[in-house]
């Protein structure tokens, strides 16, 4: 069964958002990385880019599958976590605590579309 | 009853009466009348093997292969025994491409020993499994030089690009909604200054660049790698492949993309396919690569193994995000290749390019000395060049093809202009012949 | 196996001194490549393997024999069409008459521009359609080609702005990946639950920006789109024209065309339909076809018949070159070799015994795998894996995949059919036999994908372990990813 935390927001598109103040850490859900199985590549953006809710930022490669990366917010990239370059595999891990991109939030009235984890765990059945 | 089908009268019917129908007809029972054709094919008749083999060697008949003294993108080269002996082997050409690793094998190290030679070839880090031909590798340089820059739109080629290679980039900039800008030529070859404008806008994604090129000339790339970098713009050379052996690599000029055609490798000129299309590059820039690619692992058993690999980027797992729609890895053609180089290795290779270059510069001055030829420029070749013809060049090439001569292409844009190429294959006695034929020619 | 040979890859048989080639001493003298200097010239020697010939010839023909084809076994690849290729036609494409240089003259190359012809026009005749230009080099170069014919007519009717394409979820790969090459936006049509297109969702897709709509038909689980002509109906009066690919066109021959479905342009594969093989990828040949109205969009050359010869033309409507030539020449020989072979009496047939052979191998697997369309099929049709009894049932968390049943088969000489696609169902299992394989040979393939469910049951280890018996086992694929080796070093 796949793990859900409390506190976070949830996008459909299984992707998660951790707010921490203006900022919010944007990853894939375990169920996600449970879907897609080995990850081998993670393809982000580049700190600065620019990135909109329902949009693509990047993608998670598997050897079989690719997965796109849809933002949940929008927002400023500020960081993007570069332990994944080497060691995408962090991800299966640990999908919670190996975030991809940290971004600076634009609207934080944008949360309010996104799931709680009640409500996420829900379409994970 | 037919000799590729092996159904008996019976085994058809044992066969319906499993299916639970009564005609072959039933089968086709879903599809509405109306579309369905009512008649018999408007076609000939089956025909005997002799009957086939007789009309297809009458058309091969018909054809008149003439010396061949032309280029521009084919060349005859001399091909060893073994390599078509090898490469028609049905184990390797009835296969598919190699998804079930454990029983491919053979393909799969074929592909793996040519992605290795045309990286060392191409001074490149990987290699493909390969491309169409030329023309396409070269427009899929251009895709790929897009997708790394992300958000520029705009890509660079010299007009000195062969125009059968032009011609196809053109088409795919044209509908992939691709900025391409042609960067002119002075003296024969591309205008660097007018290329460091361009790159100096700061909106290249790339360029390419031919060598030798669409005369034959060999160009000077120095300082342009280093330009194209500062600027954030990739550099890709198209070099004719069997010139890699001798002349400058791509990886040398400091290139991140090396493509072209290697037909020259020992494929035969086959009135232009198959050919194959190479496509190298940088190891940072293999998630931009297009088509297949075979990479080493081990098996179960830990035994070095050979699988494709990276497959995230292609079409059938990434659908309209894919890095190119190609499906082939030209794997019969890669075959030839490696087989080819193998045989020659490098001292063959070396070989066959001094002895194009002496061929080419002897005929080069054999029809200057005519008086009825003048050069059009001073720069280095190796196996191909361009000459002015003092008179009506189509005429002269007919009058030539006539005696059984293909004396060179039209040179494109340029009026009565020849671009003429030789080979290892071609020889003394072959030119001198054609040099008489052509002292008593009137133009 | 060879042991001095099976595993080394040519490079690791390289010694310094070695040569496999003969040229003939050069008669010129008097010119040295190293005149060149070295602005031009190479600076480091490849490193080029040097092997005499008989090592050659041994280390490529034992590298033959780790490998599949459709002369070593049944080849049930779904939609690859794996016929058998006949080897006449290897015969006649390496006549010399052929190898001809491109630029030779169209009146030193008749033979081979009339043999061109004649197959554009045999394939016209079978797809129902005006003219076809074989210069593409393989299907998707053909899908791209025709989408760039359909995109050259709209605009050249000043119609900019349909700029988007209908996809069925369940087409292959390549047609969106087609598109999106040619510059076309995809949306994509929901299939119904039998698969077939939904033509209730089509509709409200369909609008003054849309380019076209592109099918396989048959679709990818091998059924014959009944709603066809309502489909074109519907696409045509919204200004879009339909694009068939030809990726499964066998079944069809001579019971019914792609244009009297109603399509405008069409690709086909040259190496699934008529016979030239695979090569272990290529080189294929997909030459593209379009109704009558569309010929001046084809690319560059065509090839006409003027006044007594053969001539190469290029017209100004025309969408471009997309190629070096004429294509995949040698294939288009091999090609029509078959095509001649056949006739209009085989051709047809070869259609219907690879619909015999197909619904032959589903009904009498269906008590063993699961059928998830049960109609009759076309020349292929899909398995979603195993059934419940047989240890298949995916909602269970130790279950046998669709991978492991097709590695074991591995194990009793069969190649396997194309696994995970379409991507409608968990385990698909995609099984097309082709007309050229007889009924034993079904047999034989039935038995043991019916032993293999029984392994399954009793022992599903042997599955998950297999293969057992090929030259290597299974690979560690994401090693291959991880630590890149795409060369030797």
């Amino acid at each position: 069964m796949a793990k859900v935390i409390e506190g976070l927001y949830y996008a459909e598109s299984h992707e998660y958002v951790r707010v921490e103040g203006e900022f919010g850490y944007i990853g894939i859900t375990d169920y996600a990385q449970d879907q897609l199985g080995n990850v081998v590549y993670v393809d982000m953006p580049e700190v600065d880019d620019e990135v909109s809710a329902g949009e693509e930022f990047g993608a998670v490669e598997s050897v079989k599958a690719a997965s796109d990366l849809f933002s949940p917010v929008s927002g400023t990239v500020v960081e993007v976590n570069e332990a994944l370059e080497d060691e995408p595999e962090l991800i299966n891990k640990d999908a919670f605590a190996n975030w991809i991109i940290k971004v600076e939030l634009a609207d934080k009235s944008e949360l309010e579309n996104l799931m709680d984890a009640k409500a996420y765990e829900e379409i994970c059945k | 009853m037919y000799k590729y089908f092996p159904h008996t009268a019976d085994d058809i019917q044992q066969m319906l009466d499993i299916i639970g129908v009564r005609s072959l007809d039933d089968l086709y029972a879903e599809i509405p009348e109306e579309i369905k054709l009512h008649r018999e094919l408007n076609l000939p008749s089956e025909k005997s093997e002799e009957e086939v083999r007789s009309i297809i060697q009458g058309l091969a008949a018909q054809n008149k292969p003439l010396i061949c003294f032309a280029g521009a993108g084919s060349y005859d080269h001399y091909t060893p025994s073994v390599v078509p002996f090898i490469a028609s082997r049905s184990e390797f050409s009835t296969s598919y491409t190699p998804y079930q690793a454990e029983i491919s094998q053979g393909t799969l190290q074929y592909i793996f020993e040519y992605q290795t030679l045309m990286a060392d070839l191409t001074g490149m880090d990987i290699s493909n499994a390969s491309m169409y031909d030329g023309t396409t590798a070269t427009a899929e340089a251009m895709m790929m030089c897009i997708a790394a820059a992300k958000k520029r739109n705009r890509v660079l080629i010299s007009q000195t690009m062969q125009p059968a290679v032009l011609a196809v980039v053109r088409t795919y900039a044209k509908f992939h909604g691709v900025d391409l800008v042609e960067v002119s030529e002075k003296d024969g070859v591309m205008d660097k200054d007018a290329a460091r404008e361009l790159i100096e806008q700061d909106d290249v994604a790339g360029l390419i660049v031919a060598q030798p090129n669409r005369y034959g000339l060999i160009e000077d790339f120095t300082g342009l790698a280093d330009l194209c970098h500062e600027h954030k713009a990739l550099l890709a050379v198209n070099t004719m492949a069997s010139a890699l052996a001798v002349l400058k690599s791509p990886g040398e000029w400091g290139a991140d993309i090396a493509c072209g055609d290697a037909q020259s490798l020992g494929i035969p000129m086959g009135y232009g396919g198959p050919y194959i299309g190479y496509l190298c590059t940088k190891e940072a820039l293999v998630r931009k690569m297009p088509g297949r690619l075979v990479g080493a692992t081990t098996d179960a058993d830990g035994r070095r193994t050979f699988v494709l690999t990276m497959q995230a980027r292609e079409q059938h797992i990434r659908r309209e995000k894919a890095t190119s729609n190609i499906c082939t890895a030209q794997g019969f053609m890669c075959l030839y290749v490696a087989c080819y180089l193998s045989l020659m290795g490098p001292k063959g290779m070396r070989e066959v390019n001094e002895q194009s270059y002496a061929s080419a510069h002897y005929l080069h001055d054999e029809l200057l000395k005519t008086g009825k030829f003048e050069k059009v420029y001073d720069t280095a070749f190796l196996n191909e060049f361009t000459l002015h013809v003092k008179g009506n060049a189509r005429k002269l090439r007919e009058a030539l093809a006539e005696k059984g001569y293909l004396l060179g292409v039209p040179t494109l844009f340029k009026s009565d202009c020849l671009t003429i190429a030789s080979t290892e294959r071609r020889t003394k006695q072959e030119i001198d012949n054609m040099i008489d034929l052509i002292k008593t020619t009137a133009l | 196996m060879n042991r001095t040979y099976y595993g080394k890859l040519i490079f690791e048989l390289s010694k310094h001194g070695r040569v496999g080639y003969s040229l003939p001493q050069c008669e010129i003298k008097g010119y040295q490549l190293e005149d060149l200097g070295a602005t031009y010239l190479r600076q480091t020697e490849p490193l080029l393997p040097e092997c005499d010939e008989l090592t050659v010839v041994r280390h490529y023909t034992n590298m033959s024999n780790n490998n599949f084809g459709v002369d070593t076994g049944f080849y049930p690849l779904g939609s690859c069409t794996m016929k058998y290729n006949p080897k006449l036609n290897e015969e006649l494409c390496q006549l010399p008459g052929f190898n001809l240089h491109p630029m030779t003259p169209a009146q030193y190359a008749q033979g081979s521009l009339k043999l061109y012809d004649e197959v554009q026009k045999t394939l016209a005749e079978i797809a129902g359609l005006s003219r076809f230009t074989l210069n593409p080099y393989a299907g998707a170069h053909g899908e791209l080609t025709g989408l760039m014919v359909i995109r050259s007519y709209h605009i050249s009717r000043g119609d900019t702005q349909r700029t988007k394409i209908i996809v069925p979820d369940s087409a292959h790969g390549t047609n969106p990946a087609s598109a999106a090459v040619c510059g076309l936006q995809i949306v994509e049509v929901k299939s119904l639950a039998d698969g077939t297109v939904d033509v209730e969702a089509l509709k409200p897709l369909l609008g003054p920006d849309i380019a076209g709509m592109m099918m396989t038909n048959p679709n990818t689980l091998g059924l014959f789109e009944t709603k066809i002509p309502e489909i074109a109906k519907l696409v045509h009066e919204c200004g879009g024209l339909m694009y068939y690919d030809g990726a499964n066109l066998n079944p069809m021959l001579g019971v019914c065309r792609p244009g009297d479905m109603g399509f405008d342009v069409m690709h086909i594969n040259l190496h699934k339909t008529f016979s030239t093989p695979h090569g272990g990828g290529g080189p294929g040949s997909g030459p593209v076809g379009v109704r009558k109205g569309l010929e001046q969009f084809l690319p560059n050359p065509q090839v006409v018949k003027g006044e007594g010869c053969y001539e190469l033309h290029c017209d100004d409507e025309s969408l471009g070159y997309i190629s070096f030539f004429l294509g995949n020449f040698g294939i288009i020989i091999r090609a029509y070799a078959y095509l001649l072979s056949l006739g209009k009496e085989n051709i047809p047939l070869a259609g219907k015994l690879s619909v015999l052979n197909a619904n032959y191998i589903k009904e009498s697997l269906r008590s063993h795998y699961n059928l998830p369309i049960d109609t009759i099929c076309k020349h292929e049709f899909v398995f979603d894996g195993l059934r419940e009894e047989y240890g298949g049932d995916h909602h269970a968390a130790e279950h046998v995949t669709t991978l492991d049943v097709a590695k074991r088969l591995l194990d009793y000489g069969f190649h396997a059919p194309t696994i995970y696609f379409p991507l409608l169902f968990h385990e698909a299992m995609m099984i097309e036999p082709t007309e050229t394989e007889s009924k034993e040979t079904l047999d034989d393939f039935i038995a043991v994908m019916k032993q293999i469910a029984e392994e399954a049951k009793a022992d599903p280890q042997l599955l998950k372990t297999s293969p057992h018996d090929t030259p290597v086992r299974r690979m560690d694929d994401v090693k291959a990813v991880k630590e890149p080796h795409f060369t030797y070093k």
